[in-house]
């Protein structure tokens, strides 16, 4: 009785369909992807007089020819899938053009039921239609909704089901228009022949098939020519009427087609459907009202630039607290698992392996959440169209869309931003090659990571310049992204620019259940699929600095030094308790170094520690742990690839503990510094304060302006962090793209860095 | 009737009438996508900072696009310019 019904919904983008799915569905939807391709596959399920509906959200176009994978997407939904009914939902204020697609759903044959959404701002702009009357014209319902209040949708589905019911079992039923003298005569040849055949007839209507191949519809052609010899046929026939139609109109088929479809729509409206009370320019004019502010040629730019720098100060400074939080349970986890846990591998690899893994991807969370937020909000209110608009001149002349100025500045276009959100903001640029050039640059910018990394290096080499060499590195991040972004898009990403034929819709304040959807979808996806690669990769780099581990005779020598300095710490606590009843006990303490000084490992333990409150002991337990820990790092696969490649990297001035360090900064760029720290043997070494391990770099010989310089420059623009390369991974479609990034990232900035190395060393040693 | 001018040609605030389209390909197609048919109405609405694009008016809705892709689309005038700015 209760047949699972399949609804889907078609329609132009910005005309309401998102909202309307929000309605139907709620919160029980599911967002994926279509295999390979990165358009957003949505689904939920519906309730609709006790029936449970499926509902498909169909990617926003046009129209159904072949040319964007949206397009692609949404024609094999409805001719794989064969859903019971599609719901074109449409902007009433622009019927017209709304209705372009809509003929095309009818001229494919499926049951189609139209919702005249955004009625609200129709009726305000003084256009009245006769649904009832449209709906008679066409033969199929039509109902008046508005989406955002949920006005007419339950009418609209019900509506539609019935639509379905009526004509579920029997063959779709296309519209057929005539499309002029030059060429029905062509298409009724071309059905003969493909009715006589059964050419695709399983799947698609044949005069369908006849349109499309004559609209040179690629994908089409594809299909038949696997499906027969007819193809060759057909593909002849639309030659010879294309040339026809060069010859005597100057004109082609498909924009035969376009005109007559259009010519269809026209015609239909002008027997009483609507009635237009204004003219041209007097429509949407709070809308051109503040389009005049918003895009003014001086005003424009400006508060564009306060609105992004808005955003990501927002973002940062918010997203800061809730990151503190998720920091703080990883660290409350960590310490939690390291008292639970016996020492050794285990404990190693929950706790370094997987919990701090885990937990660094995590942290990010509250800043893709605060993020997709404010940019859904600037998707939905129609400003982010604007911000393409303004910006697309100068984003062309690098090969890439007015729309990539945002992943941009949220990857660190504004230094201390994050390339994880940056590539994933790339989703507003609806042009695929666009998109990539700028998914692969976008992480050259200087991420927060970055940072500590180049406060700790300028603060040694460059303490007088700080501010202008923290300028440099942010401006070195843009002019390589750009130039780069260049350089892709005439090599591996080479092709026209997409065309820019770009809908501007009016202003609307967006709904806060649209946004928070919107931005719930994203996190969790981000949340899931980050989540199992990236566990894997963190075990991987895990095992990569810890195995092999130290060979039982060093580790037994590191045993024996702590069971001396153990031993002695024992003895003076023990001398310390018998003098307790009369004595302070600081002047046990006191007494301490006298005896350290005879121990082995013992040269941390200086002086300075006995001023301490703490016990020196512990200070030089400490020492060993770190000197074990540094032995530990440099005999690991990670250590052991650093001094391998020292030989190489030598001509950039890296030596074998920058190797590691930067080996780990694969992880996280934040390890940077702390691998650092580990190398140096200085134990724990805070990102955030790492004036000892300034300090040793400062003595260390080896660390020169020029090689400081180098690294700075090797560590802005090489591979990204593999959270980053998972959501290339992610977002690009492919592996492909992602293990390209990293490789080349890798090799241009190792080439700079030689250069700037070479040339700071020999300057230096010159002047 | 008036005089056929490519699209670039218009200033802000003109009106003008779509003569012909000479777009082939993914470009032809969107432009017609978008409802920019011989006889279509348009109005440029403004240009944006750079000049570049045009934002038109159309039936209903505002589109933009770039300078380069305009010069395929000539336009029909009567009225002389109302230059705004
Ligand atoms: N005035 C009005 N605004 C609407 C209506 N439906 C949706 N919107 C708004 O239009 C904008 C675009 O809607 P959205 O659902 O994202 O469009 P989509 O691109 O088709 O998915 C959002 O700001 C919505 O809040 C409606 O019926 N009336
Ligand atoms: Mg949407």
């Amino acid at each position: 009785m209760s047949a699972n019904v399949i609804v889907a919904l078609a329609g132009n983008p910005n005309s309401g369909k998102t909202t309307a799915f929000n309605e139907y569905t709620g919160s029980r939807q599911h967002v994926g992807n279509y295999p390979g391709i990165t358009v957003e596959k949505k689904e939920g399920i519906a309730r609709v007089d006790g029936r449970e509906v499926r509902v498909v959200d169909l990617p926003g176009t046009y129209s159904l020819t072949a040319y964007t994978q949206e397009e692609v997407v949404a024609r094999r939904v409805l001719v794989e899938d064969r859903p019971d009914v599609v719901i074109d939902v449409l902007n009433a204020g622009a019927l017209e053009r709304n209705l372009y697609l809509a003929v095309q759903l009818m001229e494919l044959g499926i049951p189609v039921a139209l919702g005249l959404n955004m009625i609200d701002e129709a009726r305000k702009q003084g256009l009245r239609i006769d649904a009832a009357r449209l709906s008679q014209l066409l033969g199929l319902p039509v109902v008046e909704t508005v989406a955002r209040t949920g006005e007419g949708l339950k009418d609209l589905m019900s509506a539609a089901i019935a639509h379905g019911d009526a004509r579920r079992g029997t063959p779709w039923k296309p519209l057929e228009i005539s499309y002029g003298p030059d060429l029905d005569p062509v298409i009724a040849r071309m059905v003969e022949r493909i009715e006589a055949a059964r050419f695709l007839t399983d799947k698609y209507p044949a005069r369908w098939v006849a349109l499309k191949y004559l609209e040179s519809d690629e994908d089409m052609r594809t299909l038949g020519r696997a499906a027969g010899p007819l193809s060759a046929e057909l593909e002849a026939m639309a030659a010879e009427v294309a040339r026809h139609l060069d010859a005597t109109l100057n004109s082609y088929p498909e924009a035969v087609i376009a005109d007559y479809r259009y010519g269809y729509i026209s015609g239909v409206l002008r027997q009483g459907v609507l009635i237009r009370h204004d003219e041209l320019s007097q429509r949407l004019a709070a809308s051109d009202r503040m389009d005049r502010v918003l895009t003014n040629r001086v005003l424009g730019p400006v508060i564009m630039l306060a609105i992004l720098y808005g955003i990501y100060e927002v973002t940062f400074a918010i997203g800061e607290y809730p990151m503190g939080w998720v920091e703080a349970f990883f660290g409350w986890l960590n310490e939690t698992a390291s008292a639970a846990l016996p020492d050794g591998l285990l404990k190693s690899l929950v706790v370094s392996g997987i919990i701090d893994g885990v937990g660094g991807v995590m942290g990010f969370v509250p800043l893709i959440m605060l993020m997709f937020m404010m940019i859904a909000f600037l998707e939905d209110s129609g400003y982010m169209a604007r911000v393409a608009y303004m910006l697309d001149r100068v984003f062309r002349m690098f090969g890439l869309h007015g729309c990539s100025v945002m992943p941009y500045i949220v990857s660190g276009g504004i230094a201390g931003g994050c390339a994880v959100p940056g590539v994933m903001a790339a989703r507003t640029l609806r042009s695929p090659r666009e998109r990539l050039a700028t998914i692969l640059t976008a992480p050259f910018m200087t991420c927060g990571a970055k940072l500590p990394v180049f406060i700790l290096f300028v603060g040694v080499f460059f303490a007088e310049q700080q501010a202008q060499a923290m300028f440099a590195l942010t401006l070195l991040g843009w002019g390589m992204a750009l130039i780069v972004a260049r350089l892709l898009r005439s090599t591996v990403i080479k092709g026209e620019s997409t065309p820019f034929v770009m809908e501007l819709p009016p202003y609307r304040l967006p709904t806060l259940r649209g946004i928070l959807i919107h931005t719930w979808e994203r996190t969790w996806q981000y949340i899931k699929k980050a989540g199992t690669v990236i566990l894997a990769i963190s075990i991987l780099l895990w095992a990569a600095m810890t195995f092999p581990q130290l060979p039982e005779d060093k580790t037994a020598a590191f045993e024996e030094q702590r069971a001396a300095i153990t031993a002695q710490k024992e003895a003076v606590e023990a001398t310390a308790r018998q003098e307790a009843g009369s004595d302070a006990s600081g002047e046990a303490v006191a007494e301490a170094p006298a005896g350290a000084a005879d121990a082995p490992a013992g040269e941390p333990a200086g002086e300075e520690a006995a001023d301490e409150e703490e016990n020196p002991f512990d200070a030089q337990l400490a020492a060993i742990d770190a000197a074990e820990a540094a032995a530990g790092l440099e005999y690991s696969i990670a250590g052991r690839v650093g001094v391998a490649l020292e030989s190489v990297t030598k001509v950039a001035g890296f030596d074998w503990r920058t190797n590691i360090a930067l080996v780990g900064g694969f992880a996280a760029k934040e390890v940077i510094v702390s691998t650092l720290g580990t190398a140096y043997s200085l134990g724990e070494v805070d990102a955030e304060d790492a004036a000892p391990l300034a300090e040793q770099i400062k003595a260390d010989p080896h660390w020169t302006p020029a090689a400081a310089a180098a690294l700075m420059v090797f560590v802005l623009l090489y591979a990204p962090c593999f959270v980053t390369v998972v959501a290339i991974k992610q977002e690009s479609g492919s592996w492909g793209w992602a293990i390209f990034s990293t490789v080349f990232s890798t090799i241009l900035a190792f080439g700079l860095a030689v250069a700037v190395y070479q040339i700071g060393t020999s300057m230096l040693s010159g002047g | 009737m008036g005089k056929t001018i490519p699209l670039r040609q218009l200033a802000v605030g003109q009106r003008a009438r779509i003569a012909k389209v000479d777009a082939h390909g993914e470009l032809g197609r969107r432009i017609r996508d978008m409802g920019l048919i011989p006889g279509a109405e348009v109005e440029v609405v403004g240009r944006a900072p750079l000049r570049d694009p045009v934002a038109l008016r159309l039936k209903g809705f505002t589109l933009s696009l770039r300078n380069n892709e305009a010069d395929f689309i000539a336009v029909e005038t009567d009225a002389q310019p109302r230059p705004q700015e």
